[in-house]
């Protein structure tokens, strides 16, 4: 398996914090609140079982998020791409229910089938309208089941098909009026749903809908250590995950890359002295691992097994130049102005002009 | 000193939860005699404190009546509703209980510091937090003892957010015992300076014998309120003749006491007299709300937000409560806190945004809200004053920033206008002039806010008057006599014209009259002229008497006119920039004025001027040809003009004589069929190989305008040659009958018509 879900790679750890788990659980949870929140934000249990960090950021982020659902709310996880929001979600979704499996993936072309309930159409005319010709959605089977369901990227849903989630937020029940009967949720149902903030052609969400959720604001990481911090640690675990050769991830490259996507993202060096322009690119945390990745790969396989400079510096570069126009005029800048002046970045500054 | 008859309850300053707590416990013990940790002086005033008029926040004011300026100190003692201080008051006056105060003396406290004590300035430390924060903190060992990282939350948790249970006080005080020890153990560590520490024992020294002294007087109950840090000490048995020996030969000074009104953002802020509550509208909620705290608080938040329109039902709501419980059941607190209320504000009510949780914070979590004192107060005559003044005007002081427009046609609203500016003269800037939205000299807008230290402003400024009125004519005087400048002076006559100081302005005419004369700078005279003849418009307007102002602007326009033509002589580039700047508004200044006998004098000295070109830099004299011009007082400006750009002359000097005739810029030449045809004949006029020598010098004038401005003028300039005169049609066309009306009416609307 590529990549295996939250619940399957956790599972040891899920069953420890189960085990010792003494606190209530709300109906329908597989644990309760404080060991949902110890789960993601990492922590040591009673019998020295260490809970690895799934979130490193504010605490106070998570515990309104746990708090949400655990008032059966819906959650809506906002922010810029690459803070986490999905990562949170599916973890949240694999603490509570112990699945995080029931997705609906929103995109322009998301139709009110895949959020309500389609049909076999082969048996619907073969046998005309019943329960055994309909096909349920993820949504539908996360109400049977009584756990949570995630819809990805809600904004880029059409407003139309956005709007069917209100009966189902608001009365907790899906209707199927062909049958003449209606799902119910059973206790423990509720809804995460991420949301992009920064995108364009995005479907603002109607207020009747906003308001059935609580809205969590994800942050880009405060300092430098934790983005490192972040990126190294997901850096290591998907290393592992696609057997690439062991090459260690130096931290101060991985410090470098960060540091470059911080000072372009905020348009100023790290000093405060120097103001910068900011391309068009999002330049979150998640790209910063994806280049470390696609580095480690590189210098596996066709360096010396040493991430070096070289092997990141095309990812970067790929990174911050979107708009070929406009972007590469920011970059070069920022080569110039900033890396050049950095005696200790000489090999990068070298490896970035190569590419470039 | 028998522990039976003397109760000592160490409360936090600022404390809800000790409030609260507080009155049970006194409500028990029935006291005779209240002691309160604050200033003695205050003794009198207390009873003030039961007067129906008397709104908290509101501060004790210690101050030294006779210091001004340098000298000049105050420390305040601020209560708020939820102050376990201000509550002891009440319930002691209520009661009928005898209420002191037993701090050290503020004449001790106020006594200007020495070297050897180097205390914090300001010594706002009667009943505030910062004791604790300097006291290296001793709540928070006893916070990390019990495991929190935040002093404050494991505060509010164990004392604040109570309610009902047994009295708090044997338990605060058994810790505070055990704090104490550990510090006294080893003085070293806390880091305190000596000076610091002495000052500690001097007021606790002083709290003991206050102790004594209300036992001796036969009071049989006797209730001490202090901070929590205190109370050891005075349970501690000190032996009387110690605590004399420690109090004996204390530093005086004599101080005045009074009552002032206070706002909780100053309790919020910790700079200056701020008290360093971080949240008093929480607190004073807390404290104030009958039940169920969580519901009222995020209720109250939704009108705030709905009343900037921000769209919050009651769904919101109840959400909202849900998520906070959740919250505070989540993070083991036994009530949500302000850190639980206000995140479920910003995930639900606010939907994640944070400027309407700011807003919030604003509103509600530091709540302004301005105390009140009553009448029988102490106050200097200046503070009666003002406040009979702002009853009369019907301006109320509030602590939030708000927006006045004054219509001076208006007698109250001029009023207003004539209150506020006095009081910016005697330095109480209570209102701030803002850009009028609308033009017009008949309308202002203020910006008002009403800030607690203005009360000792005005105590300061009482040196000066005993109204508003006669303090800021003394201020305009003494201001008028020790300015420098004879531009400080014209603003000083400026400010008295606004402020309606008819007795101010005498002297300051005179003392600018005299400055006048011996100023020999002719520069200095044309930067006063404008401000004078601003005044004497808005005279106009405010029904101010400009008698003597007049007599002063004709003096100056006469010393203008004579300095002048010897002023400009031999100027380099950058001054005789400066001079256009100002011949331009004095020209202006004059033409406002309309004063016939001016504008011809100015006129003739221009005449004088240009007759003598040689003497004049290029961009001057060009100005002046222009100006001239314009006022038909020129037959040969071809002439001039051709020869003021004719191959004798030096580049340079040409370039700025057309840059001279021609500022103003190109809209002007768009506008002004005359000039531009003027222009345009000259340049048409020149032989071929002249024209390639002044493009250079026409390139620099026109190229400073803008693109639009220039292909405008090119296109004009077209049509002029095309002939016939497109955009003005032959004047035959004209019915003169039948235009009379309208010609009428928009010479009445742009005012022509008196003048003519």
């Amino acid at each position: 398996m590529l990549r295996p879900h939250a619940e399957e790679e956790y599972a040891g750890e899920l069953a420890r914090l189960a085990e010792l788990d003494e606190r209530p659980r709300p109906p329908g949870w597989r644990l309760s609140p404080w060991a949902v929140s110890t789960y993601l934000l990492g922590g040591e249990l009673p019998d020295g079982t260490v809970i690895g960090p799934k979130y490193v950021g504010s605490r106070r982020l998570i515990e309104v998020a746990v708090a949400t659902l655990a008032t059966d709310r819906a959650l809506l996880l906002l922010g810029v791409p690459g803070t986490a929001k999905t990562w949170v979600a599916e973890h949240l979704a694999a603490a509570v229910s112990g699945d995080s499996t029931l997705l609906v993936q929103g995109t322009a072309g998301t139709s009110e089938e895949s959020v309500r309930y389609g049909w076999n159409y082969a048996r619907l005319l073969a046998e005309g309208p019943s329960e055994r010709a309909l096909v349920e959605s993820p949504l539908m089977r996360a109400m049977r089941l009584g756990s949570v369901a995630r819809i990805e990227e809600l904004t880029r849903m059409p407003s139309d098909v956005q709007d069917t989630l209100i009966t189902v937020l608001s009365e907790k029940t899906l209707p199927v009026p062909e049958l003449g009967t209606e799902v119910r949720a059973r206790r423990g149902f509720t809804v995460i749903a991420t949301a992009n903030d920064r995108d364009r052609g995005v479907n603002e969400l109607s207020s009747a809908l906003r308001r059935r959720f609580n809205t969590v604001v994800l942050p880009l990481p405060d300092s430098v250590d934790d983005e490192v911090d972040i990126v190294a640690r997901r850096v290591g675990q998907i290393g592992a995950a696609l057997e690439l050769p062991e090459a260690p991830a130096g931290l101060e490259e991985i410090r470098r890359v960060v540091t470059v996507f911080r000072e372009l993202r905020s348009g100023l060096t790290g000093d405060g002295r120097t103001k910068l322009k900011s391309p068009g690119a999002t330049l979150g945390t998640a790209e910063a691992i994806s280049v470390i990745t696609s580095g480690l790969a590189l210098a596996a396989h066709f360096g010396d097994g040493v991430l070096r400079a070289a092997d990141v510096a095309g990812g970067i570069v790929g990174a911050v130049v979107q708009d070929p126009a406009t972007d590469r005029v920011v970059w070069q800048e920022y080569l110039e102005t900033v890396v050049r002046e950095r005696p200790e970045w000489q090999d990068f500054y070298r490896a970035c002009r190569e590419v470039s | 000193m028998t522990a039976s008859r003397v109760e000592v309850y160490g409360v936090r300053h600022h404390g809800p939860g000790s409030a609260r707590a507080l009155r049970a416990a006194l409500e028990d013990f029935k006291p005779d005699a209240v002691l309160i940790e604050g200033p003695p002086e205050a003794d009198p005033i207390v009873e003030l404190a039961a007067d129906p008029g008397m709104v908290p926040p509101v501060a004790l004011l210690a101050y030294s009546p006779a210091g001004t300026g340098e000298d000049r100190r105050a420390a305040f003692w601020p209560f708020a509703e939820f102050s376990p201080e201000w509550q002891a008051v009440r319930h002691a006056l209520a009661t009928g209980a005898q209420v002191r105060f037993c701090d050290l003396p503020a004449a001790n406290q106020l006594v200007p510091l020495t070297d050897e004590e180097p205390v914090a300035e300001g010594s706002g430390d009667g009943p505030d937090g910062a004791d604790e924060g300097i006291r290296l903190d001793p709540l928070g060992w006893l916070a990390r003892a019990a495991g929190y990282d935040d002093t404050e939350r494991w505060w509010d948790d164990v004392v604040e957010h109570r309610h009902g249970g047994p009295s708090p006080f044997p338990a605060i005080a058994e810790a505070m015992a055990e704090l104490r020890a550990r510090v006294d153990a080893r003085p070293e560590e806390s880091g305190l300076p000596a000076g610091y520490l002495r000052r500690e024992e001097r007021r606790e020294a002083y709290m003991r014998r206050t102790v004594r002294r209300v036992l001796k007087e036969g009071h049989e109950r006797v209730a001490v309120v202090c901070g929590a840090w205190h109370v050891p000490a005075l349970l501690a048995g000190v032996p009387a003749a110690r605590d004399d020996r420690t109090l004996r030969g204390l530093p005086k000074t004599k101080v005045a006491m009074t009552w002032v009104p206070w706002t909780h953002g100053r309790l919020a802020g910790w700079s200056g007299y701020g008290a360093g509550v971080r949240s008093p509208g929480w607190y004073h909620h807390l404290f104030t709300a009958p039940d169920r705290p969580v519901e009222r608080w995020l209720t109250a938040a939704a009108r705030v937000l709905r009343a900037e329109d921000l769209h919050v039902s009651s769904a919101h709501v109840i959400e909202a409560v849900r998520l906070a419980e959740a919250l505070a059941a989540l993070r083991g607190r036994p009530l949500a806190g302000l850190e639980e209320v206000t995140e479920a504000t910003r995930a639900v009510l606010c939907e994640g945004a944070d400027l309407p949780v700011e807003l919030v914070r604003e509103r509600l979590v530091v709540g302004e809200r301005l105390g009140a004192v009553p009448e029988r107060t102490p106050m200097v005559p200046l503070q009666r004053d003002l406040r009979a003044e702002q009853r009369r005007l019907r301006l109320r002081p509030s602590a939030l920033d708000k927006e006045q427009d004054l219509d001076l046609r208006k007698p109250t609203d001029l009023d207003r206008s004539h209150l506020l500016h006095r009081l910016r003269l005697v330095g109480v800037e209570w209102g701030v002039p803002s850009e009028s939205r609308s033009k017009g000299t008949f309308r202002e807008t203020w910006t008002l806010a009403w800030r607690p230290e203005f009360d000792v402003e005005l105590i300061e400024a009482s040196a000066w008057g005993t109204t508003v009125r006669g303090a800021a004519t003394a201020r305009a005087e003494a201001l008028a006599g020790g300015a420098g400048a004879l531009a400080d002076l014209t603003s000083v006559a400026e400010r008295c014209l606004l402020a309606d100081l008819g007795d101010a302005l005498p002297t300051v005419m005179r003392a600018l009259a005299d400055r006048a004369a011996v100023d020999t700078d002719v520069a200095h005279l044309m930067a006063a002229l404008p401000a004078l003849v601003r005044a004497l418009r808005y005279g106009d307007v405010r029904g101010t008497s400009t008698g003597p102002l007049h007599t002063v602007v004709d003096g100056l326009v006469v010393r203008i006119c004579v300095g002048l033509p010897a002023a400009v002589a031999g100027l380099d580039d950058d001054a005789a920039r400066d001079t256009l700047g100002r011949v331009d508004a004095v020209h202006g200044a004059l033409s406002l004025l309309a004063h016939e006998g001016h504008l011809e004098r100015w006129r003739r000295t221009l005449e004088s001027m240009v007759a003598r070109p040689d003497a004049l830099h290029g961009l001057v004299e060009g100005r002046l040809t222009r100006l001239l011009h314009d006022a038909g007082r020129l037959p040969d400006v071809p002439d001039r003009m051709a020869r003021a750009v004719s191959v004798g002359a030096a580049p340079a000097r040409a370039a700025a004589w057309v840059e001279g005739f021609l500022s103003g810029g190109g809209l002007l030449l768009l506008h002004d069929d005359a000039l531009l045809r003027l222009v345009d004949g000259w340049i048409s006029g020149l032989p071929g190989d002249s024209f390639t020598d002044v493009l250079p010098l026409l390139r620099r004038t026109f190229g400073a305008y803008g693109a639009a401005e220039r292909r405008a003028i090119g296109e004009r300039a077209r049509r002029l040659h095309a002939g016939a005169g497109a955009p003005r049609p032959p004047g035959d066309d004209l019915d003169e009958a039948r235009a009379a009306p309208a010609a009428a009416t928009a010479l009445t609307i742009l005012g022509w018509e008196g003048a003519r």
